[in-house]
């Protein structure tokens, strides 16, 4: 090795170090004198090289060099980079042969040809922290109104006295009335702790009905300790204000989180009301089924890896396709022999879930692959600051709806699902009319094993893309269906849903475990009372 | 043990016949010395196992290659229990009694060891335990390569609270006996350091619990209280990945609340697009990031044994590597590969680790290493961010338990006890 270790370990410092130098100085001739001096002055400095990078963060802010916010975002993005052989520092957007570097001094660009020639300017949490607020006493100055109201957001509760005196210069001249609210809560807040009694007083009823955190907690302080008694009681209200607002948009997370279950459960089960309910099939292969879809999406990702938005889209037909030719194999394969033999049909899937586990792990290897989250997936809509809804859970929600609708009207208005509701109505009859009821038979489990992979689809989102995924759903599954009625599509809606639901009113005062135990239990009284679950079907169907 | 060893060895060459068409295992030569590898290939825990399978047979290859050892060839038996941890103790006692096997590489969970601790004692042979671990045991026969909770939990929590200031603290984990028992453990410690009790919350989840939602919203709100908060997180197995997926799309970031795990490594990490993730934290003895000439050439050598150079190293790999390493040396110590020597020539043996230093066998059948801690870069490796200066000793029995706080393990002669009460001058015979 060309060069000791140490030197290699103090580069990255160096190279910071020397950034810090050189964009004060802001001479490019003077590089080589300045890297003698801070080469000397950097060993000296090395006991916790993340403290160094902190301080020279530090000096970056102070120097309000215009290109700083620049540097830090670059540190914050992951994106700047330095050359092993010269420490030069270079922008660089993605890390791989053939990408673009960018030269941070002189804007010149260059081709990567060795991605390790370059290394990552890497930071702490400690310095993340720091970079973050340094950032938002930029923002503050920023063009763009959602900027400046992120950066005030950033800052409410840790304003520093000059961020305090911009903030009272803005204010006037700030145009959008949302960020001009927010200052003045920063603002308010800022009082309620340094203030004087007016202000406090003031700051108090300004503050009422805002839900950012910190306004909270300093509320809290106030209302806990202030010296006086007038402003304390007044803290006190407000407080209990929020906190009732709070409760009520606890109550509304706790149904979407209970919807947003719900629908996973409703999706994972719905094929098997298929397979289950309508042919009354026990097919214990059903969530290696999902399973396959789930790895479907990995592969079409793995296929089309620069278009991981529409990806996802091409994944839903293409592990329809995959699950329903799989589970057509299965149907001629094995379970038509055993019609009419529940126990048997109920060993023998077993048997192939655990063939199909195997084989997976044998072609895919028994780690979890991963599946990425396309842009437009991820993220956030933020109603306010108590209470966000996640966008994945609501497109998975939106998904859930689709799917359920797409089926009821291929049952309903298709000839096939004719045929499938006459066929499992009364095969005799329905033969008897000409219908091929061993077509109908496997082209339904088709239908059902599909849309269990398109359930994957929609899980590889939220969950282990492994060859356990099955086994998660299984049972979950099953409860859905024999809770909303066997043989019945809206039964499983409305039990996927209501279990979902149930399952997380009861998880904040019962926890994850007692709550999923209740819910069986739940289940198995409420089945004793009513053995065909919610939705039971009537009339000479009921007996088939 | 001698007439036993050689009655073993004669049933093990017959039943290495029976093995070359049962089994998918090299049948060396006729006199081998063998080891048996006890670790999940099917099953949930396949996940973890099978790299450890792996591991165990690129090290044994290696040494043949340098020429055996004690001038004979290694031979591996490989078994698989499954995931399944009855058939655990069965296939030891298989390896053991029926394969001849000098010593056995194995076990993941607490619950697999435990199931295997008996046999071993029974037929005192040696097994090496690769994994991190609740502590509270100490066998004659196991040799506990991985972290006891003073290797990892406890330095990690000195990091949140004196580095990064947190005060209130989120103990999260799966509903088993290692999260439980940590988590005892850190409640006690963090009591002791003046965290008052509405400053920590514990929250236990089933195993492969999936839909995090509700969680994740709690640990926000009980972060958002003004004090700097921490996650940390005992979660084992698959449950992790829906975990980080909930806390990257809840917007719970690093910066904000860190989370600090200790059953997430690089091998994790590679079913997760770490890019919402990065600067969550883990604690571990070694991570595949760390810069030394002995963890590059292991990470060459494991590329080449597998054929994959996107194949990651882990923690407990690293551990085998030690285990191993200290059984061969001692083995050569010893100039036997009969068990009872060996657990006698162990003691003190130390090897170089894969972080540049060395780990050393003490009496109490764990080891000693350095605890680092890493943070959680996009491209699904670890940077270490902090580490102990030295190495430290695993402590079988945790010094913050009522009830354990007494008890020592000395497994050198005039002692010899896993459980001794330091306060009585009692030694329990009980082990674990």
């Amino acid at each position: 090795m060309p060069i000791p270790k140490s030197v290699v370990r103090l580069l990255p410092f160096i190279a910071l170090w020397m950034l810090v130098t050189l964009v004060l100085t802001f001479s490019l001739d003077a590089k080589s004198a300045e890297k003698d001096g801070t080469l000397a002055e950097a060993s000296a400095l090395l006991v916790k090289k993340f403290d160094d990078k902190a301080r020279a963060v530090a000096l970056l802010v102070e120097s309000a060099h215009p290109r700083t916010e620049e540097i830090l975002s670059l540190i914050q993005e992951g994106e700047l980079y330095y050359r092993k052989d010269d420490d030069r520092l270079f922008k660089i957007p993605v890390a791989e042969t053939g990408a673009q570097a960018v030269d941070l001094l002189d804007a010149s660009a260059l081709t990567i040809e060795k991605t390790r020639d370059f290394k990552k300017v890497t930071l702490n949490n400690l310095m993340r922290g720091q970079i973050g607020l340094a950032l938002a006493e930029i923002g503050l100055k920023s063009e763009d109104p959602a900027q400046r109201e992120a950066a005030v957001r950033k800052l409410l509760g840790e304003l520093s006295d000059e961020s305090v005196a911009v903030l009272r210069k803005r204010i006037g001249a700030e145009p959008v009335a949302a960020v001009r609210d927010l200052i003045q809560v920063a603002l308010a807040v800022n009082d309620l702790r340094n203030g004087d009694e007016a202000a406090r007083l003031q700051a108090v009823e300004r503050v009422e009905g805002s839900l950012e955190p910190p306004v909270r907690t300093a509320l809290t302080q106030v209302a806990e300790s202030d010296v006086s008694p007038v402003v304390k009681q007044k803290a006190q209200l407000a407080l209990n204000g929020i906190d009732e607002q709070i409760r009520l948009y606890g109550m509304v997370e706790t149904l979407y989180f209970g919807i947003s279950l719900g629908s996973v459960l409703v999706l994972a089960g719905i094929g098997l009301a298929i397979t289950f309910g309508v042919m009354g099939v026990i097919n214990m292969a059903h969530g290696e089924l999902i399973m396959l879809g789930a790895y479907t999406t990995y592969v079409v990702q793995q296929l089309m890896p620069n278009h991981l938005g529409a990806s996802i889209l091409v994944a839903i037909p293409a592990a329809f396709m995959v699950s329903a030719l799989v589970g057509v194999a299965i149907e001629r394969g094995v379970i038509r022999f055993l019609y009419g033999r529940p126990l048997e049909t109920l060993l023998a899937t077993f048997g192939i879930s655990l063939i199909l586990q195997q084989a997976v792990r044998s072609v895919f290897s028994p780690l979890n692959r991963s599946v990425s989250t396309p842009e437009w997936m991820s993220g956030m809509v933020e109603i306010n600051p108590v209470l966000s809804l996640t966008l994945s859970r609501l497109y998975i929600i939106l998904f859930c709806l689709l799917v359920f609708v797409a089926l009821v009207m291929v049952l309903k208005r298709t000839p096939l699902g004719l045929q499938v509701r006459a066929v499992s109505q009364n095969r005799a009859m329905a033969r008897a009319m000409g219908v091929r009821s061993k077509w109908v038979d496997a082209m339904t489990f088709g239908l059902g094993s599909g849309v269990a992979g398109v359930a994957g689809v929609a899980l590889s989102q939220l969950t282990n893309v492994g060859p356990n995924l099955g086994q998660a759903y299984i049972i979950d599954s099953f409860m859905v269906v024999v809770f909303g009625g066997v043989g019945n599509l809206w039964g499983t809606l409305v039990a996927g849903l209501s279990l979902g639901i149930a399952n997380k009113v009861l998880e904040p005062w019962a926890g994850a475990v007692l709550a999923k135990i209740l819910v069986l239990v739940f289940i198995i009284l409420f089945i004793q009372k009513r053995p065909r679950g919610l939705f039971p079907q009537r009339g000479r169907a009921a007996e088939g | 043990m001698k007439t036993k060893a050689s009655k073993s060895a004669v049933i093990g060459t017959l039943s290495a016949l029976a093995l070359a068409v049962s089994m998918n295992v090299a049948v060396a030569a006729e006199d081998t010395i063998k080891v048996g590898i006890l670790h999940s290939l099917s099953g949930t825990m396949a996940i973890s196992e099978t790299t450890l399978k792996d591991t165990m047979l690129m090290l044994i290859e290696e040494q043949n290659k340098k020429g055996g050892l004690l001038g004979k060839q290694l031979e591996a038996v490989v078994v698989d229990p499954a995931s399944n941890w009855p058939l655990f103790a069965e296939k030891a006692r298989e390896l053991i009694s029926k394969n001849g096997v000098d010593a056995i590489f194995g076990a993941w969970t607490s619950v697999s060891r435990k199931s295997v601790l008996p046999v071993v004692e029974e037929l005192d042979s040696i097994m090496f335990y690769p994994v991190q671990y609740e502590g509270e045991e100490s066998s004659k026969n196991v040799f506990y390569t991985g972290a006891a909770p003073n290797q990892q939990a406890v330095p990690a929590v000195d990091y949140l609270m004196n580095d990064l200031g947190v005060e209130r603290w989120v103990l999260a984990g799966t509903d088993y006996v290692y999260p439980r028992t940590t988590n005892k453990i850190l409640e006690a410690y963090l009591k002791a350091k003046g965290v008052a009790a509405e400053d920590i919350m514990i929250n236990y989840t089933p195993f492969g619990h999936s839909d995090w939602q509700s969680i994740v919203s709690d640990i926000k709100k009980f972060g958002a209280e003004g004090k700097k908060t921490a996650v940390v997180s005992t979660i084992n197995g698959d449950a992790n990945v829906p975990f980080y997926k909930e806390l990257g799309s809840q917007g719970v970031a690093a910066g904000d609340i860190p989370v600090v795990a200790f059953s997430v490594g690089e091998e994790e990490l590679s079913g997760i697009d770490t890019a919402p993730l990065v600067g969550h934290l883990a604690a571990w003895n070694y991570f595949m990031s760390v810069d030394s000439e002995t963890n590059d050439s292991f990470i060459d050598g494991w590329h080449a044994y597998t054929k994959d150079d996107k194949r990651v190293s882990n923690d407990p790999m690293e551990a085998h590597y030690i285990g191993f390493n200290m059984w061969v040396e001692a083995v050569k110590k010893a100039g036997t590969t009969d068990p009872a020597a060996v657990q006698e020539s162990i003691i003190g043996v130390a090897v170089p680790n894969l972080t540049g230093g060395y780990s050393t066998m003490m009496p109490n059948h764990h080891i000693t290493k350095p605890v680092m801690i890493g943070e959680i870069q996009d491209d699904g490796q670890f940077e270490v961010v902090w580490q102990t200066s030295g190495t430290v000793a695993g402590d079988a029995w945790s010094d913050y338990l009522e009830g354990s706080k007494d008890i020592i393990s000395d497994w050198r002669a005039p002692l010899s006890c896993g459980n001794y009460n330091t306060k009585t001058a009692k030694c329990s015979g009980q082990n674990f």
